[in-house]
């Protein structure tokens, strides 16, 4: 069995099954990964830790590839300004 | 399956701070060609880590499938069976790492979010594997356009696409893979592009009859290819939408149609991960990490196998990566064995170049005010006033983002045949704590000059 875990998305709780990557919390939550240095919004492009684009702040820590990294229970995650 | 790769995770917290840091051999690269050569060695007895980016081994094509999954004949799968191979060996998992420099010779830095850990080795094994192609389109910015590979390792890592509509567009036997992948996990695929022509596809088809296994992996992925619409000469002109990609305007074989969507799958085959081979000295030749029979590549100590020396998928990673382990363990009689099948494997490569090669057309789908440089959000009319990789990075600063020109590069190789620069350190962006552990500016100097031959 798989059990739900609940991470915290710009302020907004989202429940996601254990062995979610960030980036796709981000992704069930409707939110950007980053916004990109002309304002644009950006979600994952490479899903694999190479092209940066879905880097978020865990925990207040920013610049977190959120495809390389599994939610845990408690965890805030904001859109990277 | 999944929730094994997070228990794997915790493992290796664990085991970073009690394994003793010093290996016989060290592998960079948890995916098939990496998994084999760890295997390989360590069954030799050799004292092997194998240190990879992800949180778990399979690499991208195995990603999240490979504890305990078992094909629809009930049988272990392929990847299941090495990465039990892989454990019962002995090779110390070394999982959720990147390796970010060499201070010296022998010695890699790696970080993950918590900490740095540096690493000593006799030999070095390097499965770096491959990237996909992106090739700059209006729109591919837009959220929700991903690589077709990117897109499926955001579905083994949780995404759900049941009821989604996804085109699946760009180049390589990857498309039908992932598309077939995505209906399976209830997706709708309204159509796959490729840009190749059907006679390339055609004879791509036939030539597949001089690999057995293939051609019997190609009968199964035709069944499951099965009302799926292949257009070929196809490829996506435009992606729109507004907060993401609501839908996507192809061109299909020469005319022009709009199809809704929520996602846009979309990469240009595959380009190898040379960075880290370059930055420890390795030969390139032609975009390729240059090796001899063993696997050795022109650093001694350091050996190279998979995708980083012909993109040939994961059979001939598989034979490279055992060739790799075996020679770094001094076991080159058993190498030796594997020669044939490789040659065999090899020419799939060669096809696979042949067929899947990118069309002169494809260079023009990014209009001026198309993005090139994602990190750094520089447009083609800005980079095509320049003449060189180096002045466009000098003036624009496109390639200077996080992503180091992984994207970009390739891609501007493609539109303006330019040639990238010589790789430095580190070779991924790094924390200040790590940076602050290598010893001076003395050893940074020398990497320098030693990876500098591109």
């Amino acid at each position: 069995m798989r059990s739900e875990i609940t991470v915290t998305v710009n302020g907004k709780p989202v429940v996601v099954p254990s062995g979610t990557t960030v980036a796709v919390a981000m992704m069930l939550a409707g939110q950007a990964c980053r916004t990109s240095v002309s304002g644009e919004p950006r979600g994952p492009l490479c899903g694999m830790g190479i092209c940066f684009e879905c880097r978020v702040a865990i925990d207040g820590i920013s610049h977190c590839r959120g495809c390389q990294v599994l939610c845990e229970l408690g965890m805030q995650v904001t859109t990277e300004k | 399956m999944r929730t094994g790769n997070a228990s794997d995770y915790r493992e290796v917290k664990q085991m970073n701070r009690e394994a003793q840091r010093h290996f016989e051999i060290l592998v960079i690269g948890g995916g098939p060609a990496g998994m084999a050569a760890a295997a390989r060695a360590a069954e030799a007895g050799a004292r092997v880590g194998i240190v990879d980016d992800n949180f778990g081994f399979g690499g991208q094509i195995w990603r999240s499938e490979s504890n305990g999954a078992r094909s629809d004949n009930g049988k272990k799968t392929e990847s299941s069976q090495w990465v039990e191979r892989v454990r019962a060996s002995g090779a110390i998992a070394l999982c959720g790492l990147r390796v970010v420099h060499q201070p010296e010779p022998g010695v890699l830095l790696a970080e993950n979010l918590d900490s740095f850990y540096e690493f000593t080795y006799e030999k070095l094994v390097l499965a770096t594997g491959a990237r996909e192609i992106f090739l700059p389109f209006p729109g591919w910015t837009l959220p929700n356009v991903m690589g077709a590979g990117g897109l499926q390792a955001m579905v083994k890592c949780g995404l759900p696409v049941r009821g989604k509509r996804v085109v699946v567009a760009g180049a390589g036997p990857l498309l039908l893979a992932v598309a077939v992948y995505l209906r399976k996990h209830g997706a709708e695929i309204p159509v796959i592009c490729e840009q190749a022509s059907w006679g390339s596809l055609a004879k791509f088809g036939l030539a597949l009859f001089s690999w057995p296994k293939k051609i019997l992996q190609g009968f199964q992925l035709k069944r499951d290819l099965v009302g799926i619409p292949i257009a070929a000469n196809s490829w996506p002109l435009a992606a729109h939408g507004q907060q993401a990609i609501e839908s996507v305007t192809i061109s299909r074989a020469g005319k022009n149609e709009n199809i809704p969507c929520d996602y846009l799958a979309c990469g240009f085959h595959l380009i190898p991960n040379i960075e880290l081979p370059q930055l420890l000295g390795c030969a390139v030749n032609s975009g390729f990490v240059q090796v001899d029979d063993f696997q050795t590549t022109t650093v001694p100590s350091i050996f190279c196998a998979g995708e980083p020396t012909s993109v040939g998928g994961v059979e001939l990673a598989l034979i490279e990566g055992q060739i790799a382990g075996l020679a770094a363990a001094g076991r080159r009689i058993e190498a030796k064995s594997l020669f044939g099948k490789r040659r065999k494997a090899r020419g799939f490569a060669r096809l696979l170049d042949r067929t899947f090669r990118l069309r002169p057309e494809l260079r023009s789908l990014s209009l001026s005010d198309t993005m090139v440089c994602r990190c750094e959000d520089v447009s083609y009319s800005r980079l095509r006033q320049h003449s060189s990789w180096r002045a466009a990075k000098l003036h624009t600063r496109c390639g200077m983002g996080p992503c180091q020109g992984r994207v970009c590069g390739p891609a501007t190789q493609f539109l303006f045949d330019w040639n990238p620069d010589s790789v430095r350190p580190p070779v991924f962006p790094t924390r200040v704590e790590t940076l602050a552990a290598i010893t001076g500016p003395s050893q940074l100097q020398h990497s320098e000059v030693t990876g500098g031959q591109s």
